[in-house]
């Protein structure tokens, strides 16, 4: 029987989230696998970004920002359930993204970059600033979803860790399975043309500058989502997840894995959220390793890690 | 079907189409020859709209193009083959063929895919490889393939035959010169001459962006002038 790569891929992910959990040495690493499929998802949307249609965003943290804070704000001043305050965030940032891209997408080369670099640093400046709403860098309170107090009383009891692992594992298997779907749909197969050539692309008749916006908005909201969750499974939330360094570590997860590859990004999610807590003395030279990562990867392992180790298995290695 | 007129385009400060007039009519296979850097390619690249206009008119069936955006020029009718070939050469070769599809999602596209197939037996055989492992002749019979998957009324050709052996060019010209008999209007840029002109019907012959002698493909053939120019004899 030959599986389909897009069945492969789920079914190894799905496996994983089932299984590991009976390996965890205590209920702590529930906590630490719910931040694997958190940081999963915000890469999932990358891969459609930089993997399929090769724009690069060095903002993404802002959108993961806005997720976070709308799960954080809505539900007190909107009178929102914590679920749609999800969803409402999303949107904000489908609405952003799009208004943002707009622009800078029609140009080539550098530009979405810079732009979203200069995105990101403000929605943190604002998260930051605007303490009368925000309450600035301390951070502030998010309240409960409330999804693991029904499923109570559905008669599925779980810890608060369990819930978290088990939710977000769902939710990261969801967003795998739409941005595979995405992959060998025509528009995929369009947005991985115009990485190819957008010349080539245009006179197949692929409007190439709405295929990148439409790339950008989707990604947007993969972040978006998964700043949500992250604010709801902590409870709370600093304008940290806006920041700089946030973006670049999403970025930093993809192409660690393989930017080209769902399993391989979420493979480096996996790694770089694992590494920190396993070795706690890397944590003050977490940004250092990064780098390093960063450059050994580029220069020894293109196309990244999974994909390389694939490559290197089937023999086929140039 | 396609006339431009006084048509202009520049790089930047560099003016490189001086205003070229040319004519297809439906049904002709019209070829554009000249040496490298007379400005066949931006030619062509002016008529898919990926190079901007800077004067001059082109109208393809009755229509002004000139403000139509590149990837709604196909809708029209008018399919790019571009120089180079840009397949996309992380895809395979069947993902290709259905980009080149990208308009339409009915029945027609299966088996506008097996005519293709049928056409180009090779890319049958390699329909789930990457487009990026086939040889220069495989790719160049690609792009062709993939320009007709948007059933195009016109078809501009640009330099098919570029570094390829002489005995697959041959081939490459035997298939432009059937695609008369399916209805297909050629508009074919080349720097080889003497093959594209033997399949033409019509001819112009361009020298720094401008075009300097027009006529029929045989006449042009057996004139001196361009014998001892582009020929070679």
């Amino acid at each position: 029987m030959k599986l389909s790569a897009k069945t492969a891929t789920l079914l190894v992910l799905a496996l994983m989230i089932a299984v590991t959990p009976f390996f965890f040495p205590s209920g702590y690493y529930y906590r630490v696998g719910a931040l694997i499929f958190v940081n999963g998802i915000a890469v999932t949307g990358i891969v459609i970004l930089t993997g399929y249609a090769g724009q690069i965003s060095l903002g993404h943290a802002g959108f993961a920002g806005i997720g976070a804070y709308a799960c954080a704000l809505a539900p007190v001043h909107l009178g929102l359930h914590p679920a749609l305050a999800v969803v409402l965030g999303a949107a904000i940032s489908a609405v952003l993204a799009w208004l943002v891209g707009r622009p800078i997408l029609r140009l080539k080369g550098y530009y979405l970059g810079v732009a979203t670099l200069g995105f990101g640093i403000l929605v943190s400046m604002v998260l930051n600033n605007e303490r009368d709403l925000t309450r600035g860098p301390d951070g502030i309170d998010v309240p409960e979803l409330g999804l693991r107090a029904v499923l109570k009383g559905w008669g599925l009891d779980m810890t608060n860790g369990q819930f978290w692992y088990f939710f977000c594992g769902l939710i990261l298997i969801l967003g795998a399975w739409l941005a595979l779907n995405l992959y060998d749909s025509p528009t995929g197969r369009a947005l991985r043309a115009l990485h190819g050539s957008e010349i080539a692309a245009r006179t197949v008749g692929v409007d190439v500058a709405r295929m990148k916006l439409q790339a950008f908005v989707i990604s947007a909201v993969y972040a978006s989502v998964s700043g949500s969750l992250l604010a709801l499974q902590n409870k709370f939330i600093t304008p940290d997840v806006a920041g700089f360094m946030h973006s670049i570590e999403m970025v930093t997860m993809a192409v660690l894995g393989g930017v080209g590859s769902i399993l391989g990004a979420i493979l480096g999610a996996g790694i770089l959220t694992l590494l920190p807590q396993v070795l706690t003395v890397f944590a003050e030279y977490e940004q250092l390793v990064l780098g390093l990562v960063m450059m050994l990867v580029m220069i020894f392992l293109r196309e990244g890690l999974l994909p390389s180790i694939l490559r290197r298995l089937r023999g086929t290695g140039e | 079907m396609l006339t431009i007129e006084g048509l202009r385009s520049r790089y930047g400060r560099i003016e490189v189409l001086h205003g070229i007039d040319l004519r297809v009519d439906s049904g002709e296979i019209v070829t554009v020859v000249g040496a490298n850097g007379a400005g066949k390619t931006t030619l062509l690249r002016c008529l898919s709209g990926v190079q901007p206009v800077t004067g001059g008119a082109i109208t393809f069936r009755g229509e002004t193009l000139t403000p139509v955006p590149a990837y709604r020029r196909l809708r029209r009718g008018l399919a790019h083959s571009p120089e180079g070939r840009q397949i996309f050469t992380n895809l395979s070769v069947e993902e290709n063929l259905r980009l080149g599809a990208f308009l339409f999602s009915d029945a027609r596209v299966e088996k506008d895919m097996d005519d293709a197939f049928q056409m180009f037996p090779v890319l049958k055989q390699k329909r789930n490889l990457a487009a990026g492992g086939l040889s220069g002749g495989q790719q160049q019979m690609l792009a062709m393939a993939r320009a007709l998957m948007g059933r195009p009324s016109c078809l501009l050709l640009d330099e098919p035959s570029m570094g390829l052996a002489p005995i697959i060019v041959a081939q490459i010209f035997d298939v432009v010169s059937g695609l008369k008999a399916l209805g297909v209007t050629v508009l074919l840029v080349e720097q080889n001459a003497f093959g594209a002109l033997k399949i033409a019907d019509r001819g112009y012959v361009m020298e720094t962006g401008c075009i300097t002698m027009q006529g029929d493909a045989s006449e042009l053939i057996a004139d001196p002038r361009i014998r001892a120019a582009y020929l070679g004899i």
